[in-house]
């Protein structure tokens, strides 16, 4: 089939879409920025909440989605809008005419060390969500002393339902990531303390809140109520924390050798580029606006332009899949009706 | 007639007697009294709140449940530094709130 797909962004999304596409007969473009395929969910170790190793997930839908057209490192330079198709100008001097385009493009983790207060980047116990991540794939990480892990510290909601960080939005999949890392964390360290500073906990998916229940009864993680609202240092080198705890009503500190920021969802620089080439508008949590946020995801408010994956909103990997494959199939229908 | 134990009053909070006119008055002025969310961040950054207990945390939650008494009392020891004002997720205006509520509870002061 001749018809132009243009895929733009190689993450989850991006690929699922490719697999399907593929499968109708299709022979999808895949425009993608960074060296590698598999986006965010390539950083990851495993999964909440079977702890379903993410290479595993990334290496099967890479293998899949080889026969489309993949570029790599590559960016789109403009748009130009023809009569009913656009001609779309690729980093690498490539031009290709399309009527058909998926925004894949994913999000961004919130740069923690916007938040002064909890200290990332100025003390060295203190690491992102994402920063955990990669030291459970790679054990690479000087800020992570296996040797001295007596107490470690989650704090939810970084970036995230914070007006001064400019997102008042729940970025919904960080709790339970938490819950996840909590668990794992007193796996590799059974004599350490853990702590979850929350505000409220959201276990909104399948599972999530056997997976909250094993925390707390197979694990003894503690979940403290309250906001962490400073982060120092001592002399010994451990970052004191301090909160109310809300439901005793009376300050907490504690002493801790890691603290792991539950950096949030937020949209990518990278998408309100490609949103403002094609004149794509954003909504009012700043991810890209759906023609309708009930009915109908995948359309966007542009003939001819689809969405799928975290590029509209937080995520999670199953949802995210799910929307690619929905996306694939109404591609299909509408190259069929014309 | 003596027992051998006295009744003391109940401590659950009836919300059936709790006086919510005052706290509409209240939310009227200050519309974003009922984003707060309880995280306690006003509490934890409060300079007052180690010797007295001052909390905008329970200030907001107490005038709700009836307990204007103790929350005015305990309103006396804030300064009016505003730290909190700084620290609040939901960007309530917590100190502006503070003078609101003295000027609307004003009486329950004396
Ligand atoms: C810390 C953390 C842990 C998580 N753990 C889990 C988990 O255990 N289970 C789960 O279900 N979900 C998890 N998630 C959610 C999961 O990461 C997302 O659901 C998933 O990444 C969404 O995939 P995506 O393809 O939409 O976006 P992304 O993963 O962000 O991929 C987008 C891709 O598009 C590329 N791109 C962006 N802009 C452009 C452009 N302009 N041109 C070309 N390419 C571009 C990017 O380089 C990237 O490769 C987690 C999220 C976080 C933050
Ligand atoms: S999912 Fe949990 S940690 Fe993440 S923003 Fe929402 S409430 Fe906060
Ligand atoms: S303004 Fe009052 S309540 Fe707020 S931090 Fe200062 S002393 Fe505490
Ligand atoms: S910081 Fe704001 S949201 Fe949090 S408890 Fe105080 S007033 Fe409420």
């Amino acid at each position: 089939m001749k018809e132009n797909i243009v895929i733009i962004g190689g993450g989850i999304a991006g690929l699922e879409a490719a697999c399907q596409l593929l499968d109708l007969g299709y022979k999808p473009i895949i425009i993608e920025k960074s060296d590698h395929l598999g986006g965010h969910v390539a950083d990851w170790n495993c999964l909440f909440p079977d702890m379903t190793p993410a290479g595993d997930i990334v290496s099967a839908l890479i293998s899949k989605a080889a026969d489309a057209n993949i570029f790599l490192n590559t960016e789109i330079s403009f748009v130009n809008k023809l009569q009913d198709s656009y001609n779309i100008m690729l980093s690498n001097g490539i031009s290709i005419i399309t009527r058909i385009m998926l925004v894949t493009t994913g999000f961004s983790v919130f740069d923690a060390s916007k938040k002064e207060e909890y200290g990332y980047g100025v003390y060295d116990q203190v690491i992102t969500n994402k920063d955990l991540e990669h030291w459970f794939n790679t054990g690479d990480d000087r800020r992570v002393n296996d040797s001295a892990m007596n107490a470690i510290g989650f704090v939810h909601c970084v970036g995230s339902r914070d007006e001064k960080a400019r997102n008042s939005q729940c970025s919904k999949v960080c709790c339970i990531t938490a819950v996840k890392q909590a668990i794992e964390m007193k796996q590799k360290f059974p004599e350490a303390m853990v702590y979850c500073f929350y505000m409220d906990l959201r276990m909104f998916g399948k599972k999530y809140e056997d997976f909250y229940i094993s925390a707390q009864r197979d694990y003894g993680i503690r979940f403290i109520r309250g906001r962490v609202s400073e982060v120092s240092e001592n002399i010994d080198g451990r970052v004191i924390v301090k909160a109310e705890d809300t439901l005793s009503g009376k300050p907490v500190k504690v002493t801790l050798d890691l603290l792991v920021l539950m950096a949030g969802m937020v949209c990518s620089q990278d998408s309100t580029k490609v949103a403002n080439m094609i004149k794509l508008p954003l909504d009012s949590d700043g991810f890209l606006k759906s023609a309708d946020n009930v009915a109908d995801i995948i359309d966007s408010p542009k003939e001819g332009i689809f969405y799928a994956g975290a590029c509209t909103g937080p995520k999670t990997v199953p949802e995210t899949l799910a929307e690619a494959r929905a996306a694939a199939l109404k591609i299909h229908l509408y190259i069929m009706k014309k | 007639m003596d027992f051998g134990f006295k009744l003391s009053p109940s401590s659950a909070i009836n919300l059936d007697k709790v006086d919510t006119e005052k706290f509409a008055e209240l939310h009227r002025a200050e519309p974003d009294v009922y984003k707060c969310m309880a995280c306690g961040s006003c509490t934890s950054t409060c300079p007052a709140n180690r010797f007295s207990g001052m909390s905008v945390r329970k200030v907001i939650l107490g005038l709700q449940r009836g307990k204007e008494k103790e929350v005015i009392a305990m309103m006396k020891n804030c300064m009016l530094c505003g730290k909190c004002s700084m620290v609040c997720p939901r960007g309530i205006n917590t100190r502006h709130l503070i003078l609101s509520i003295c000027r609307i509870y004003g009486e329950d002061m004396k």
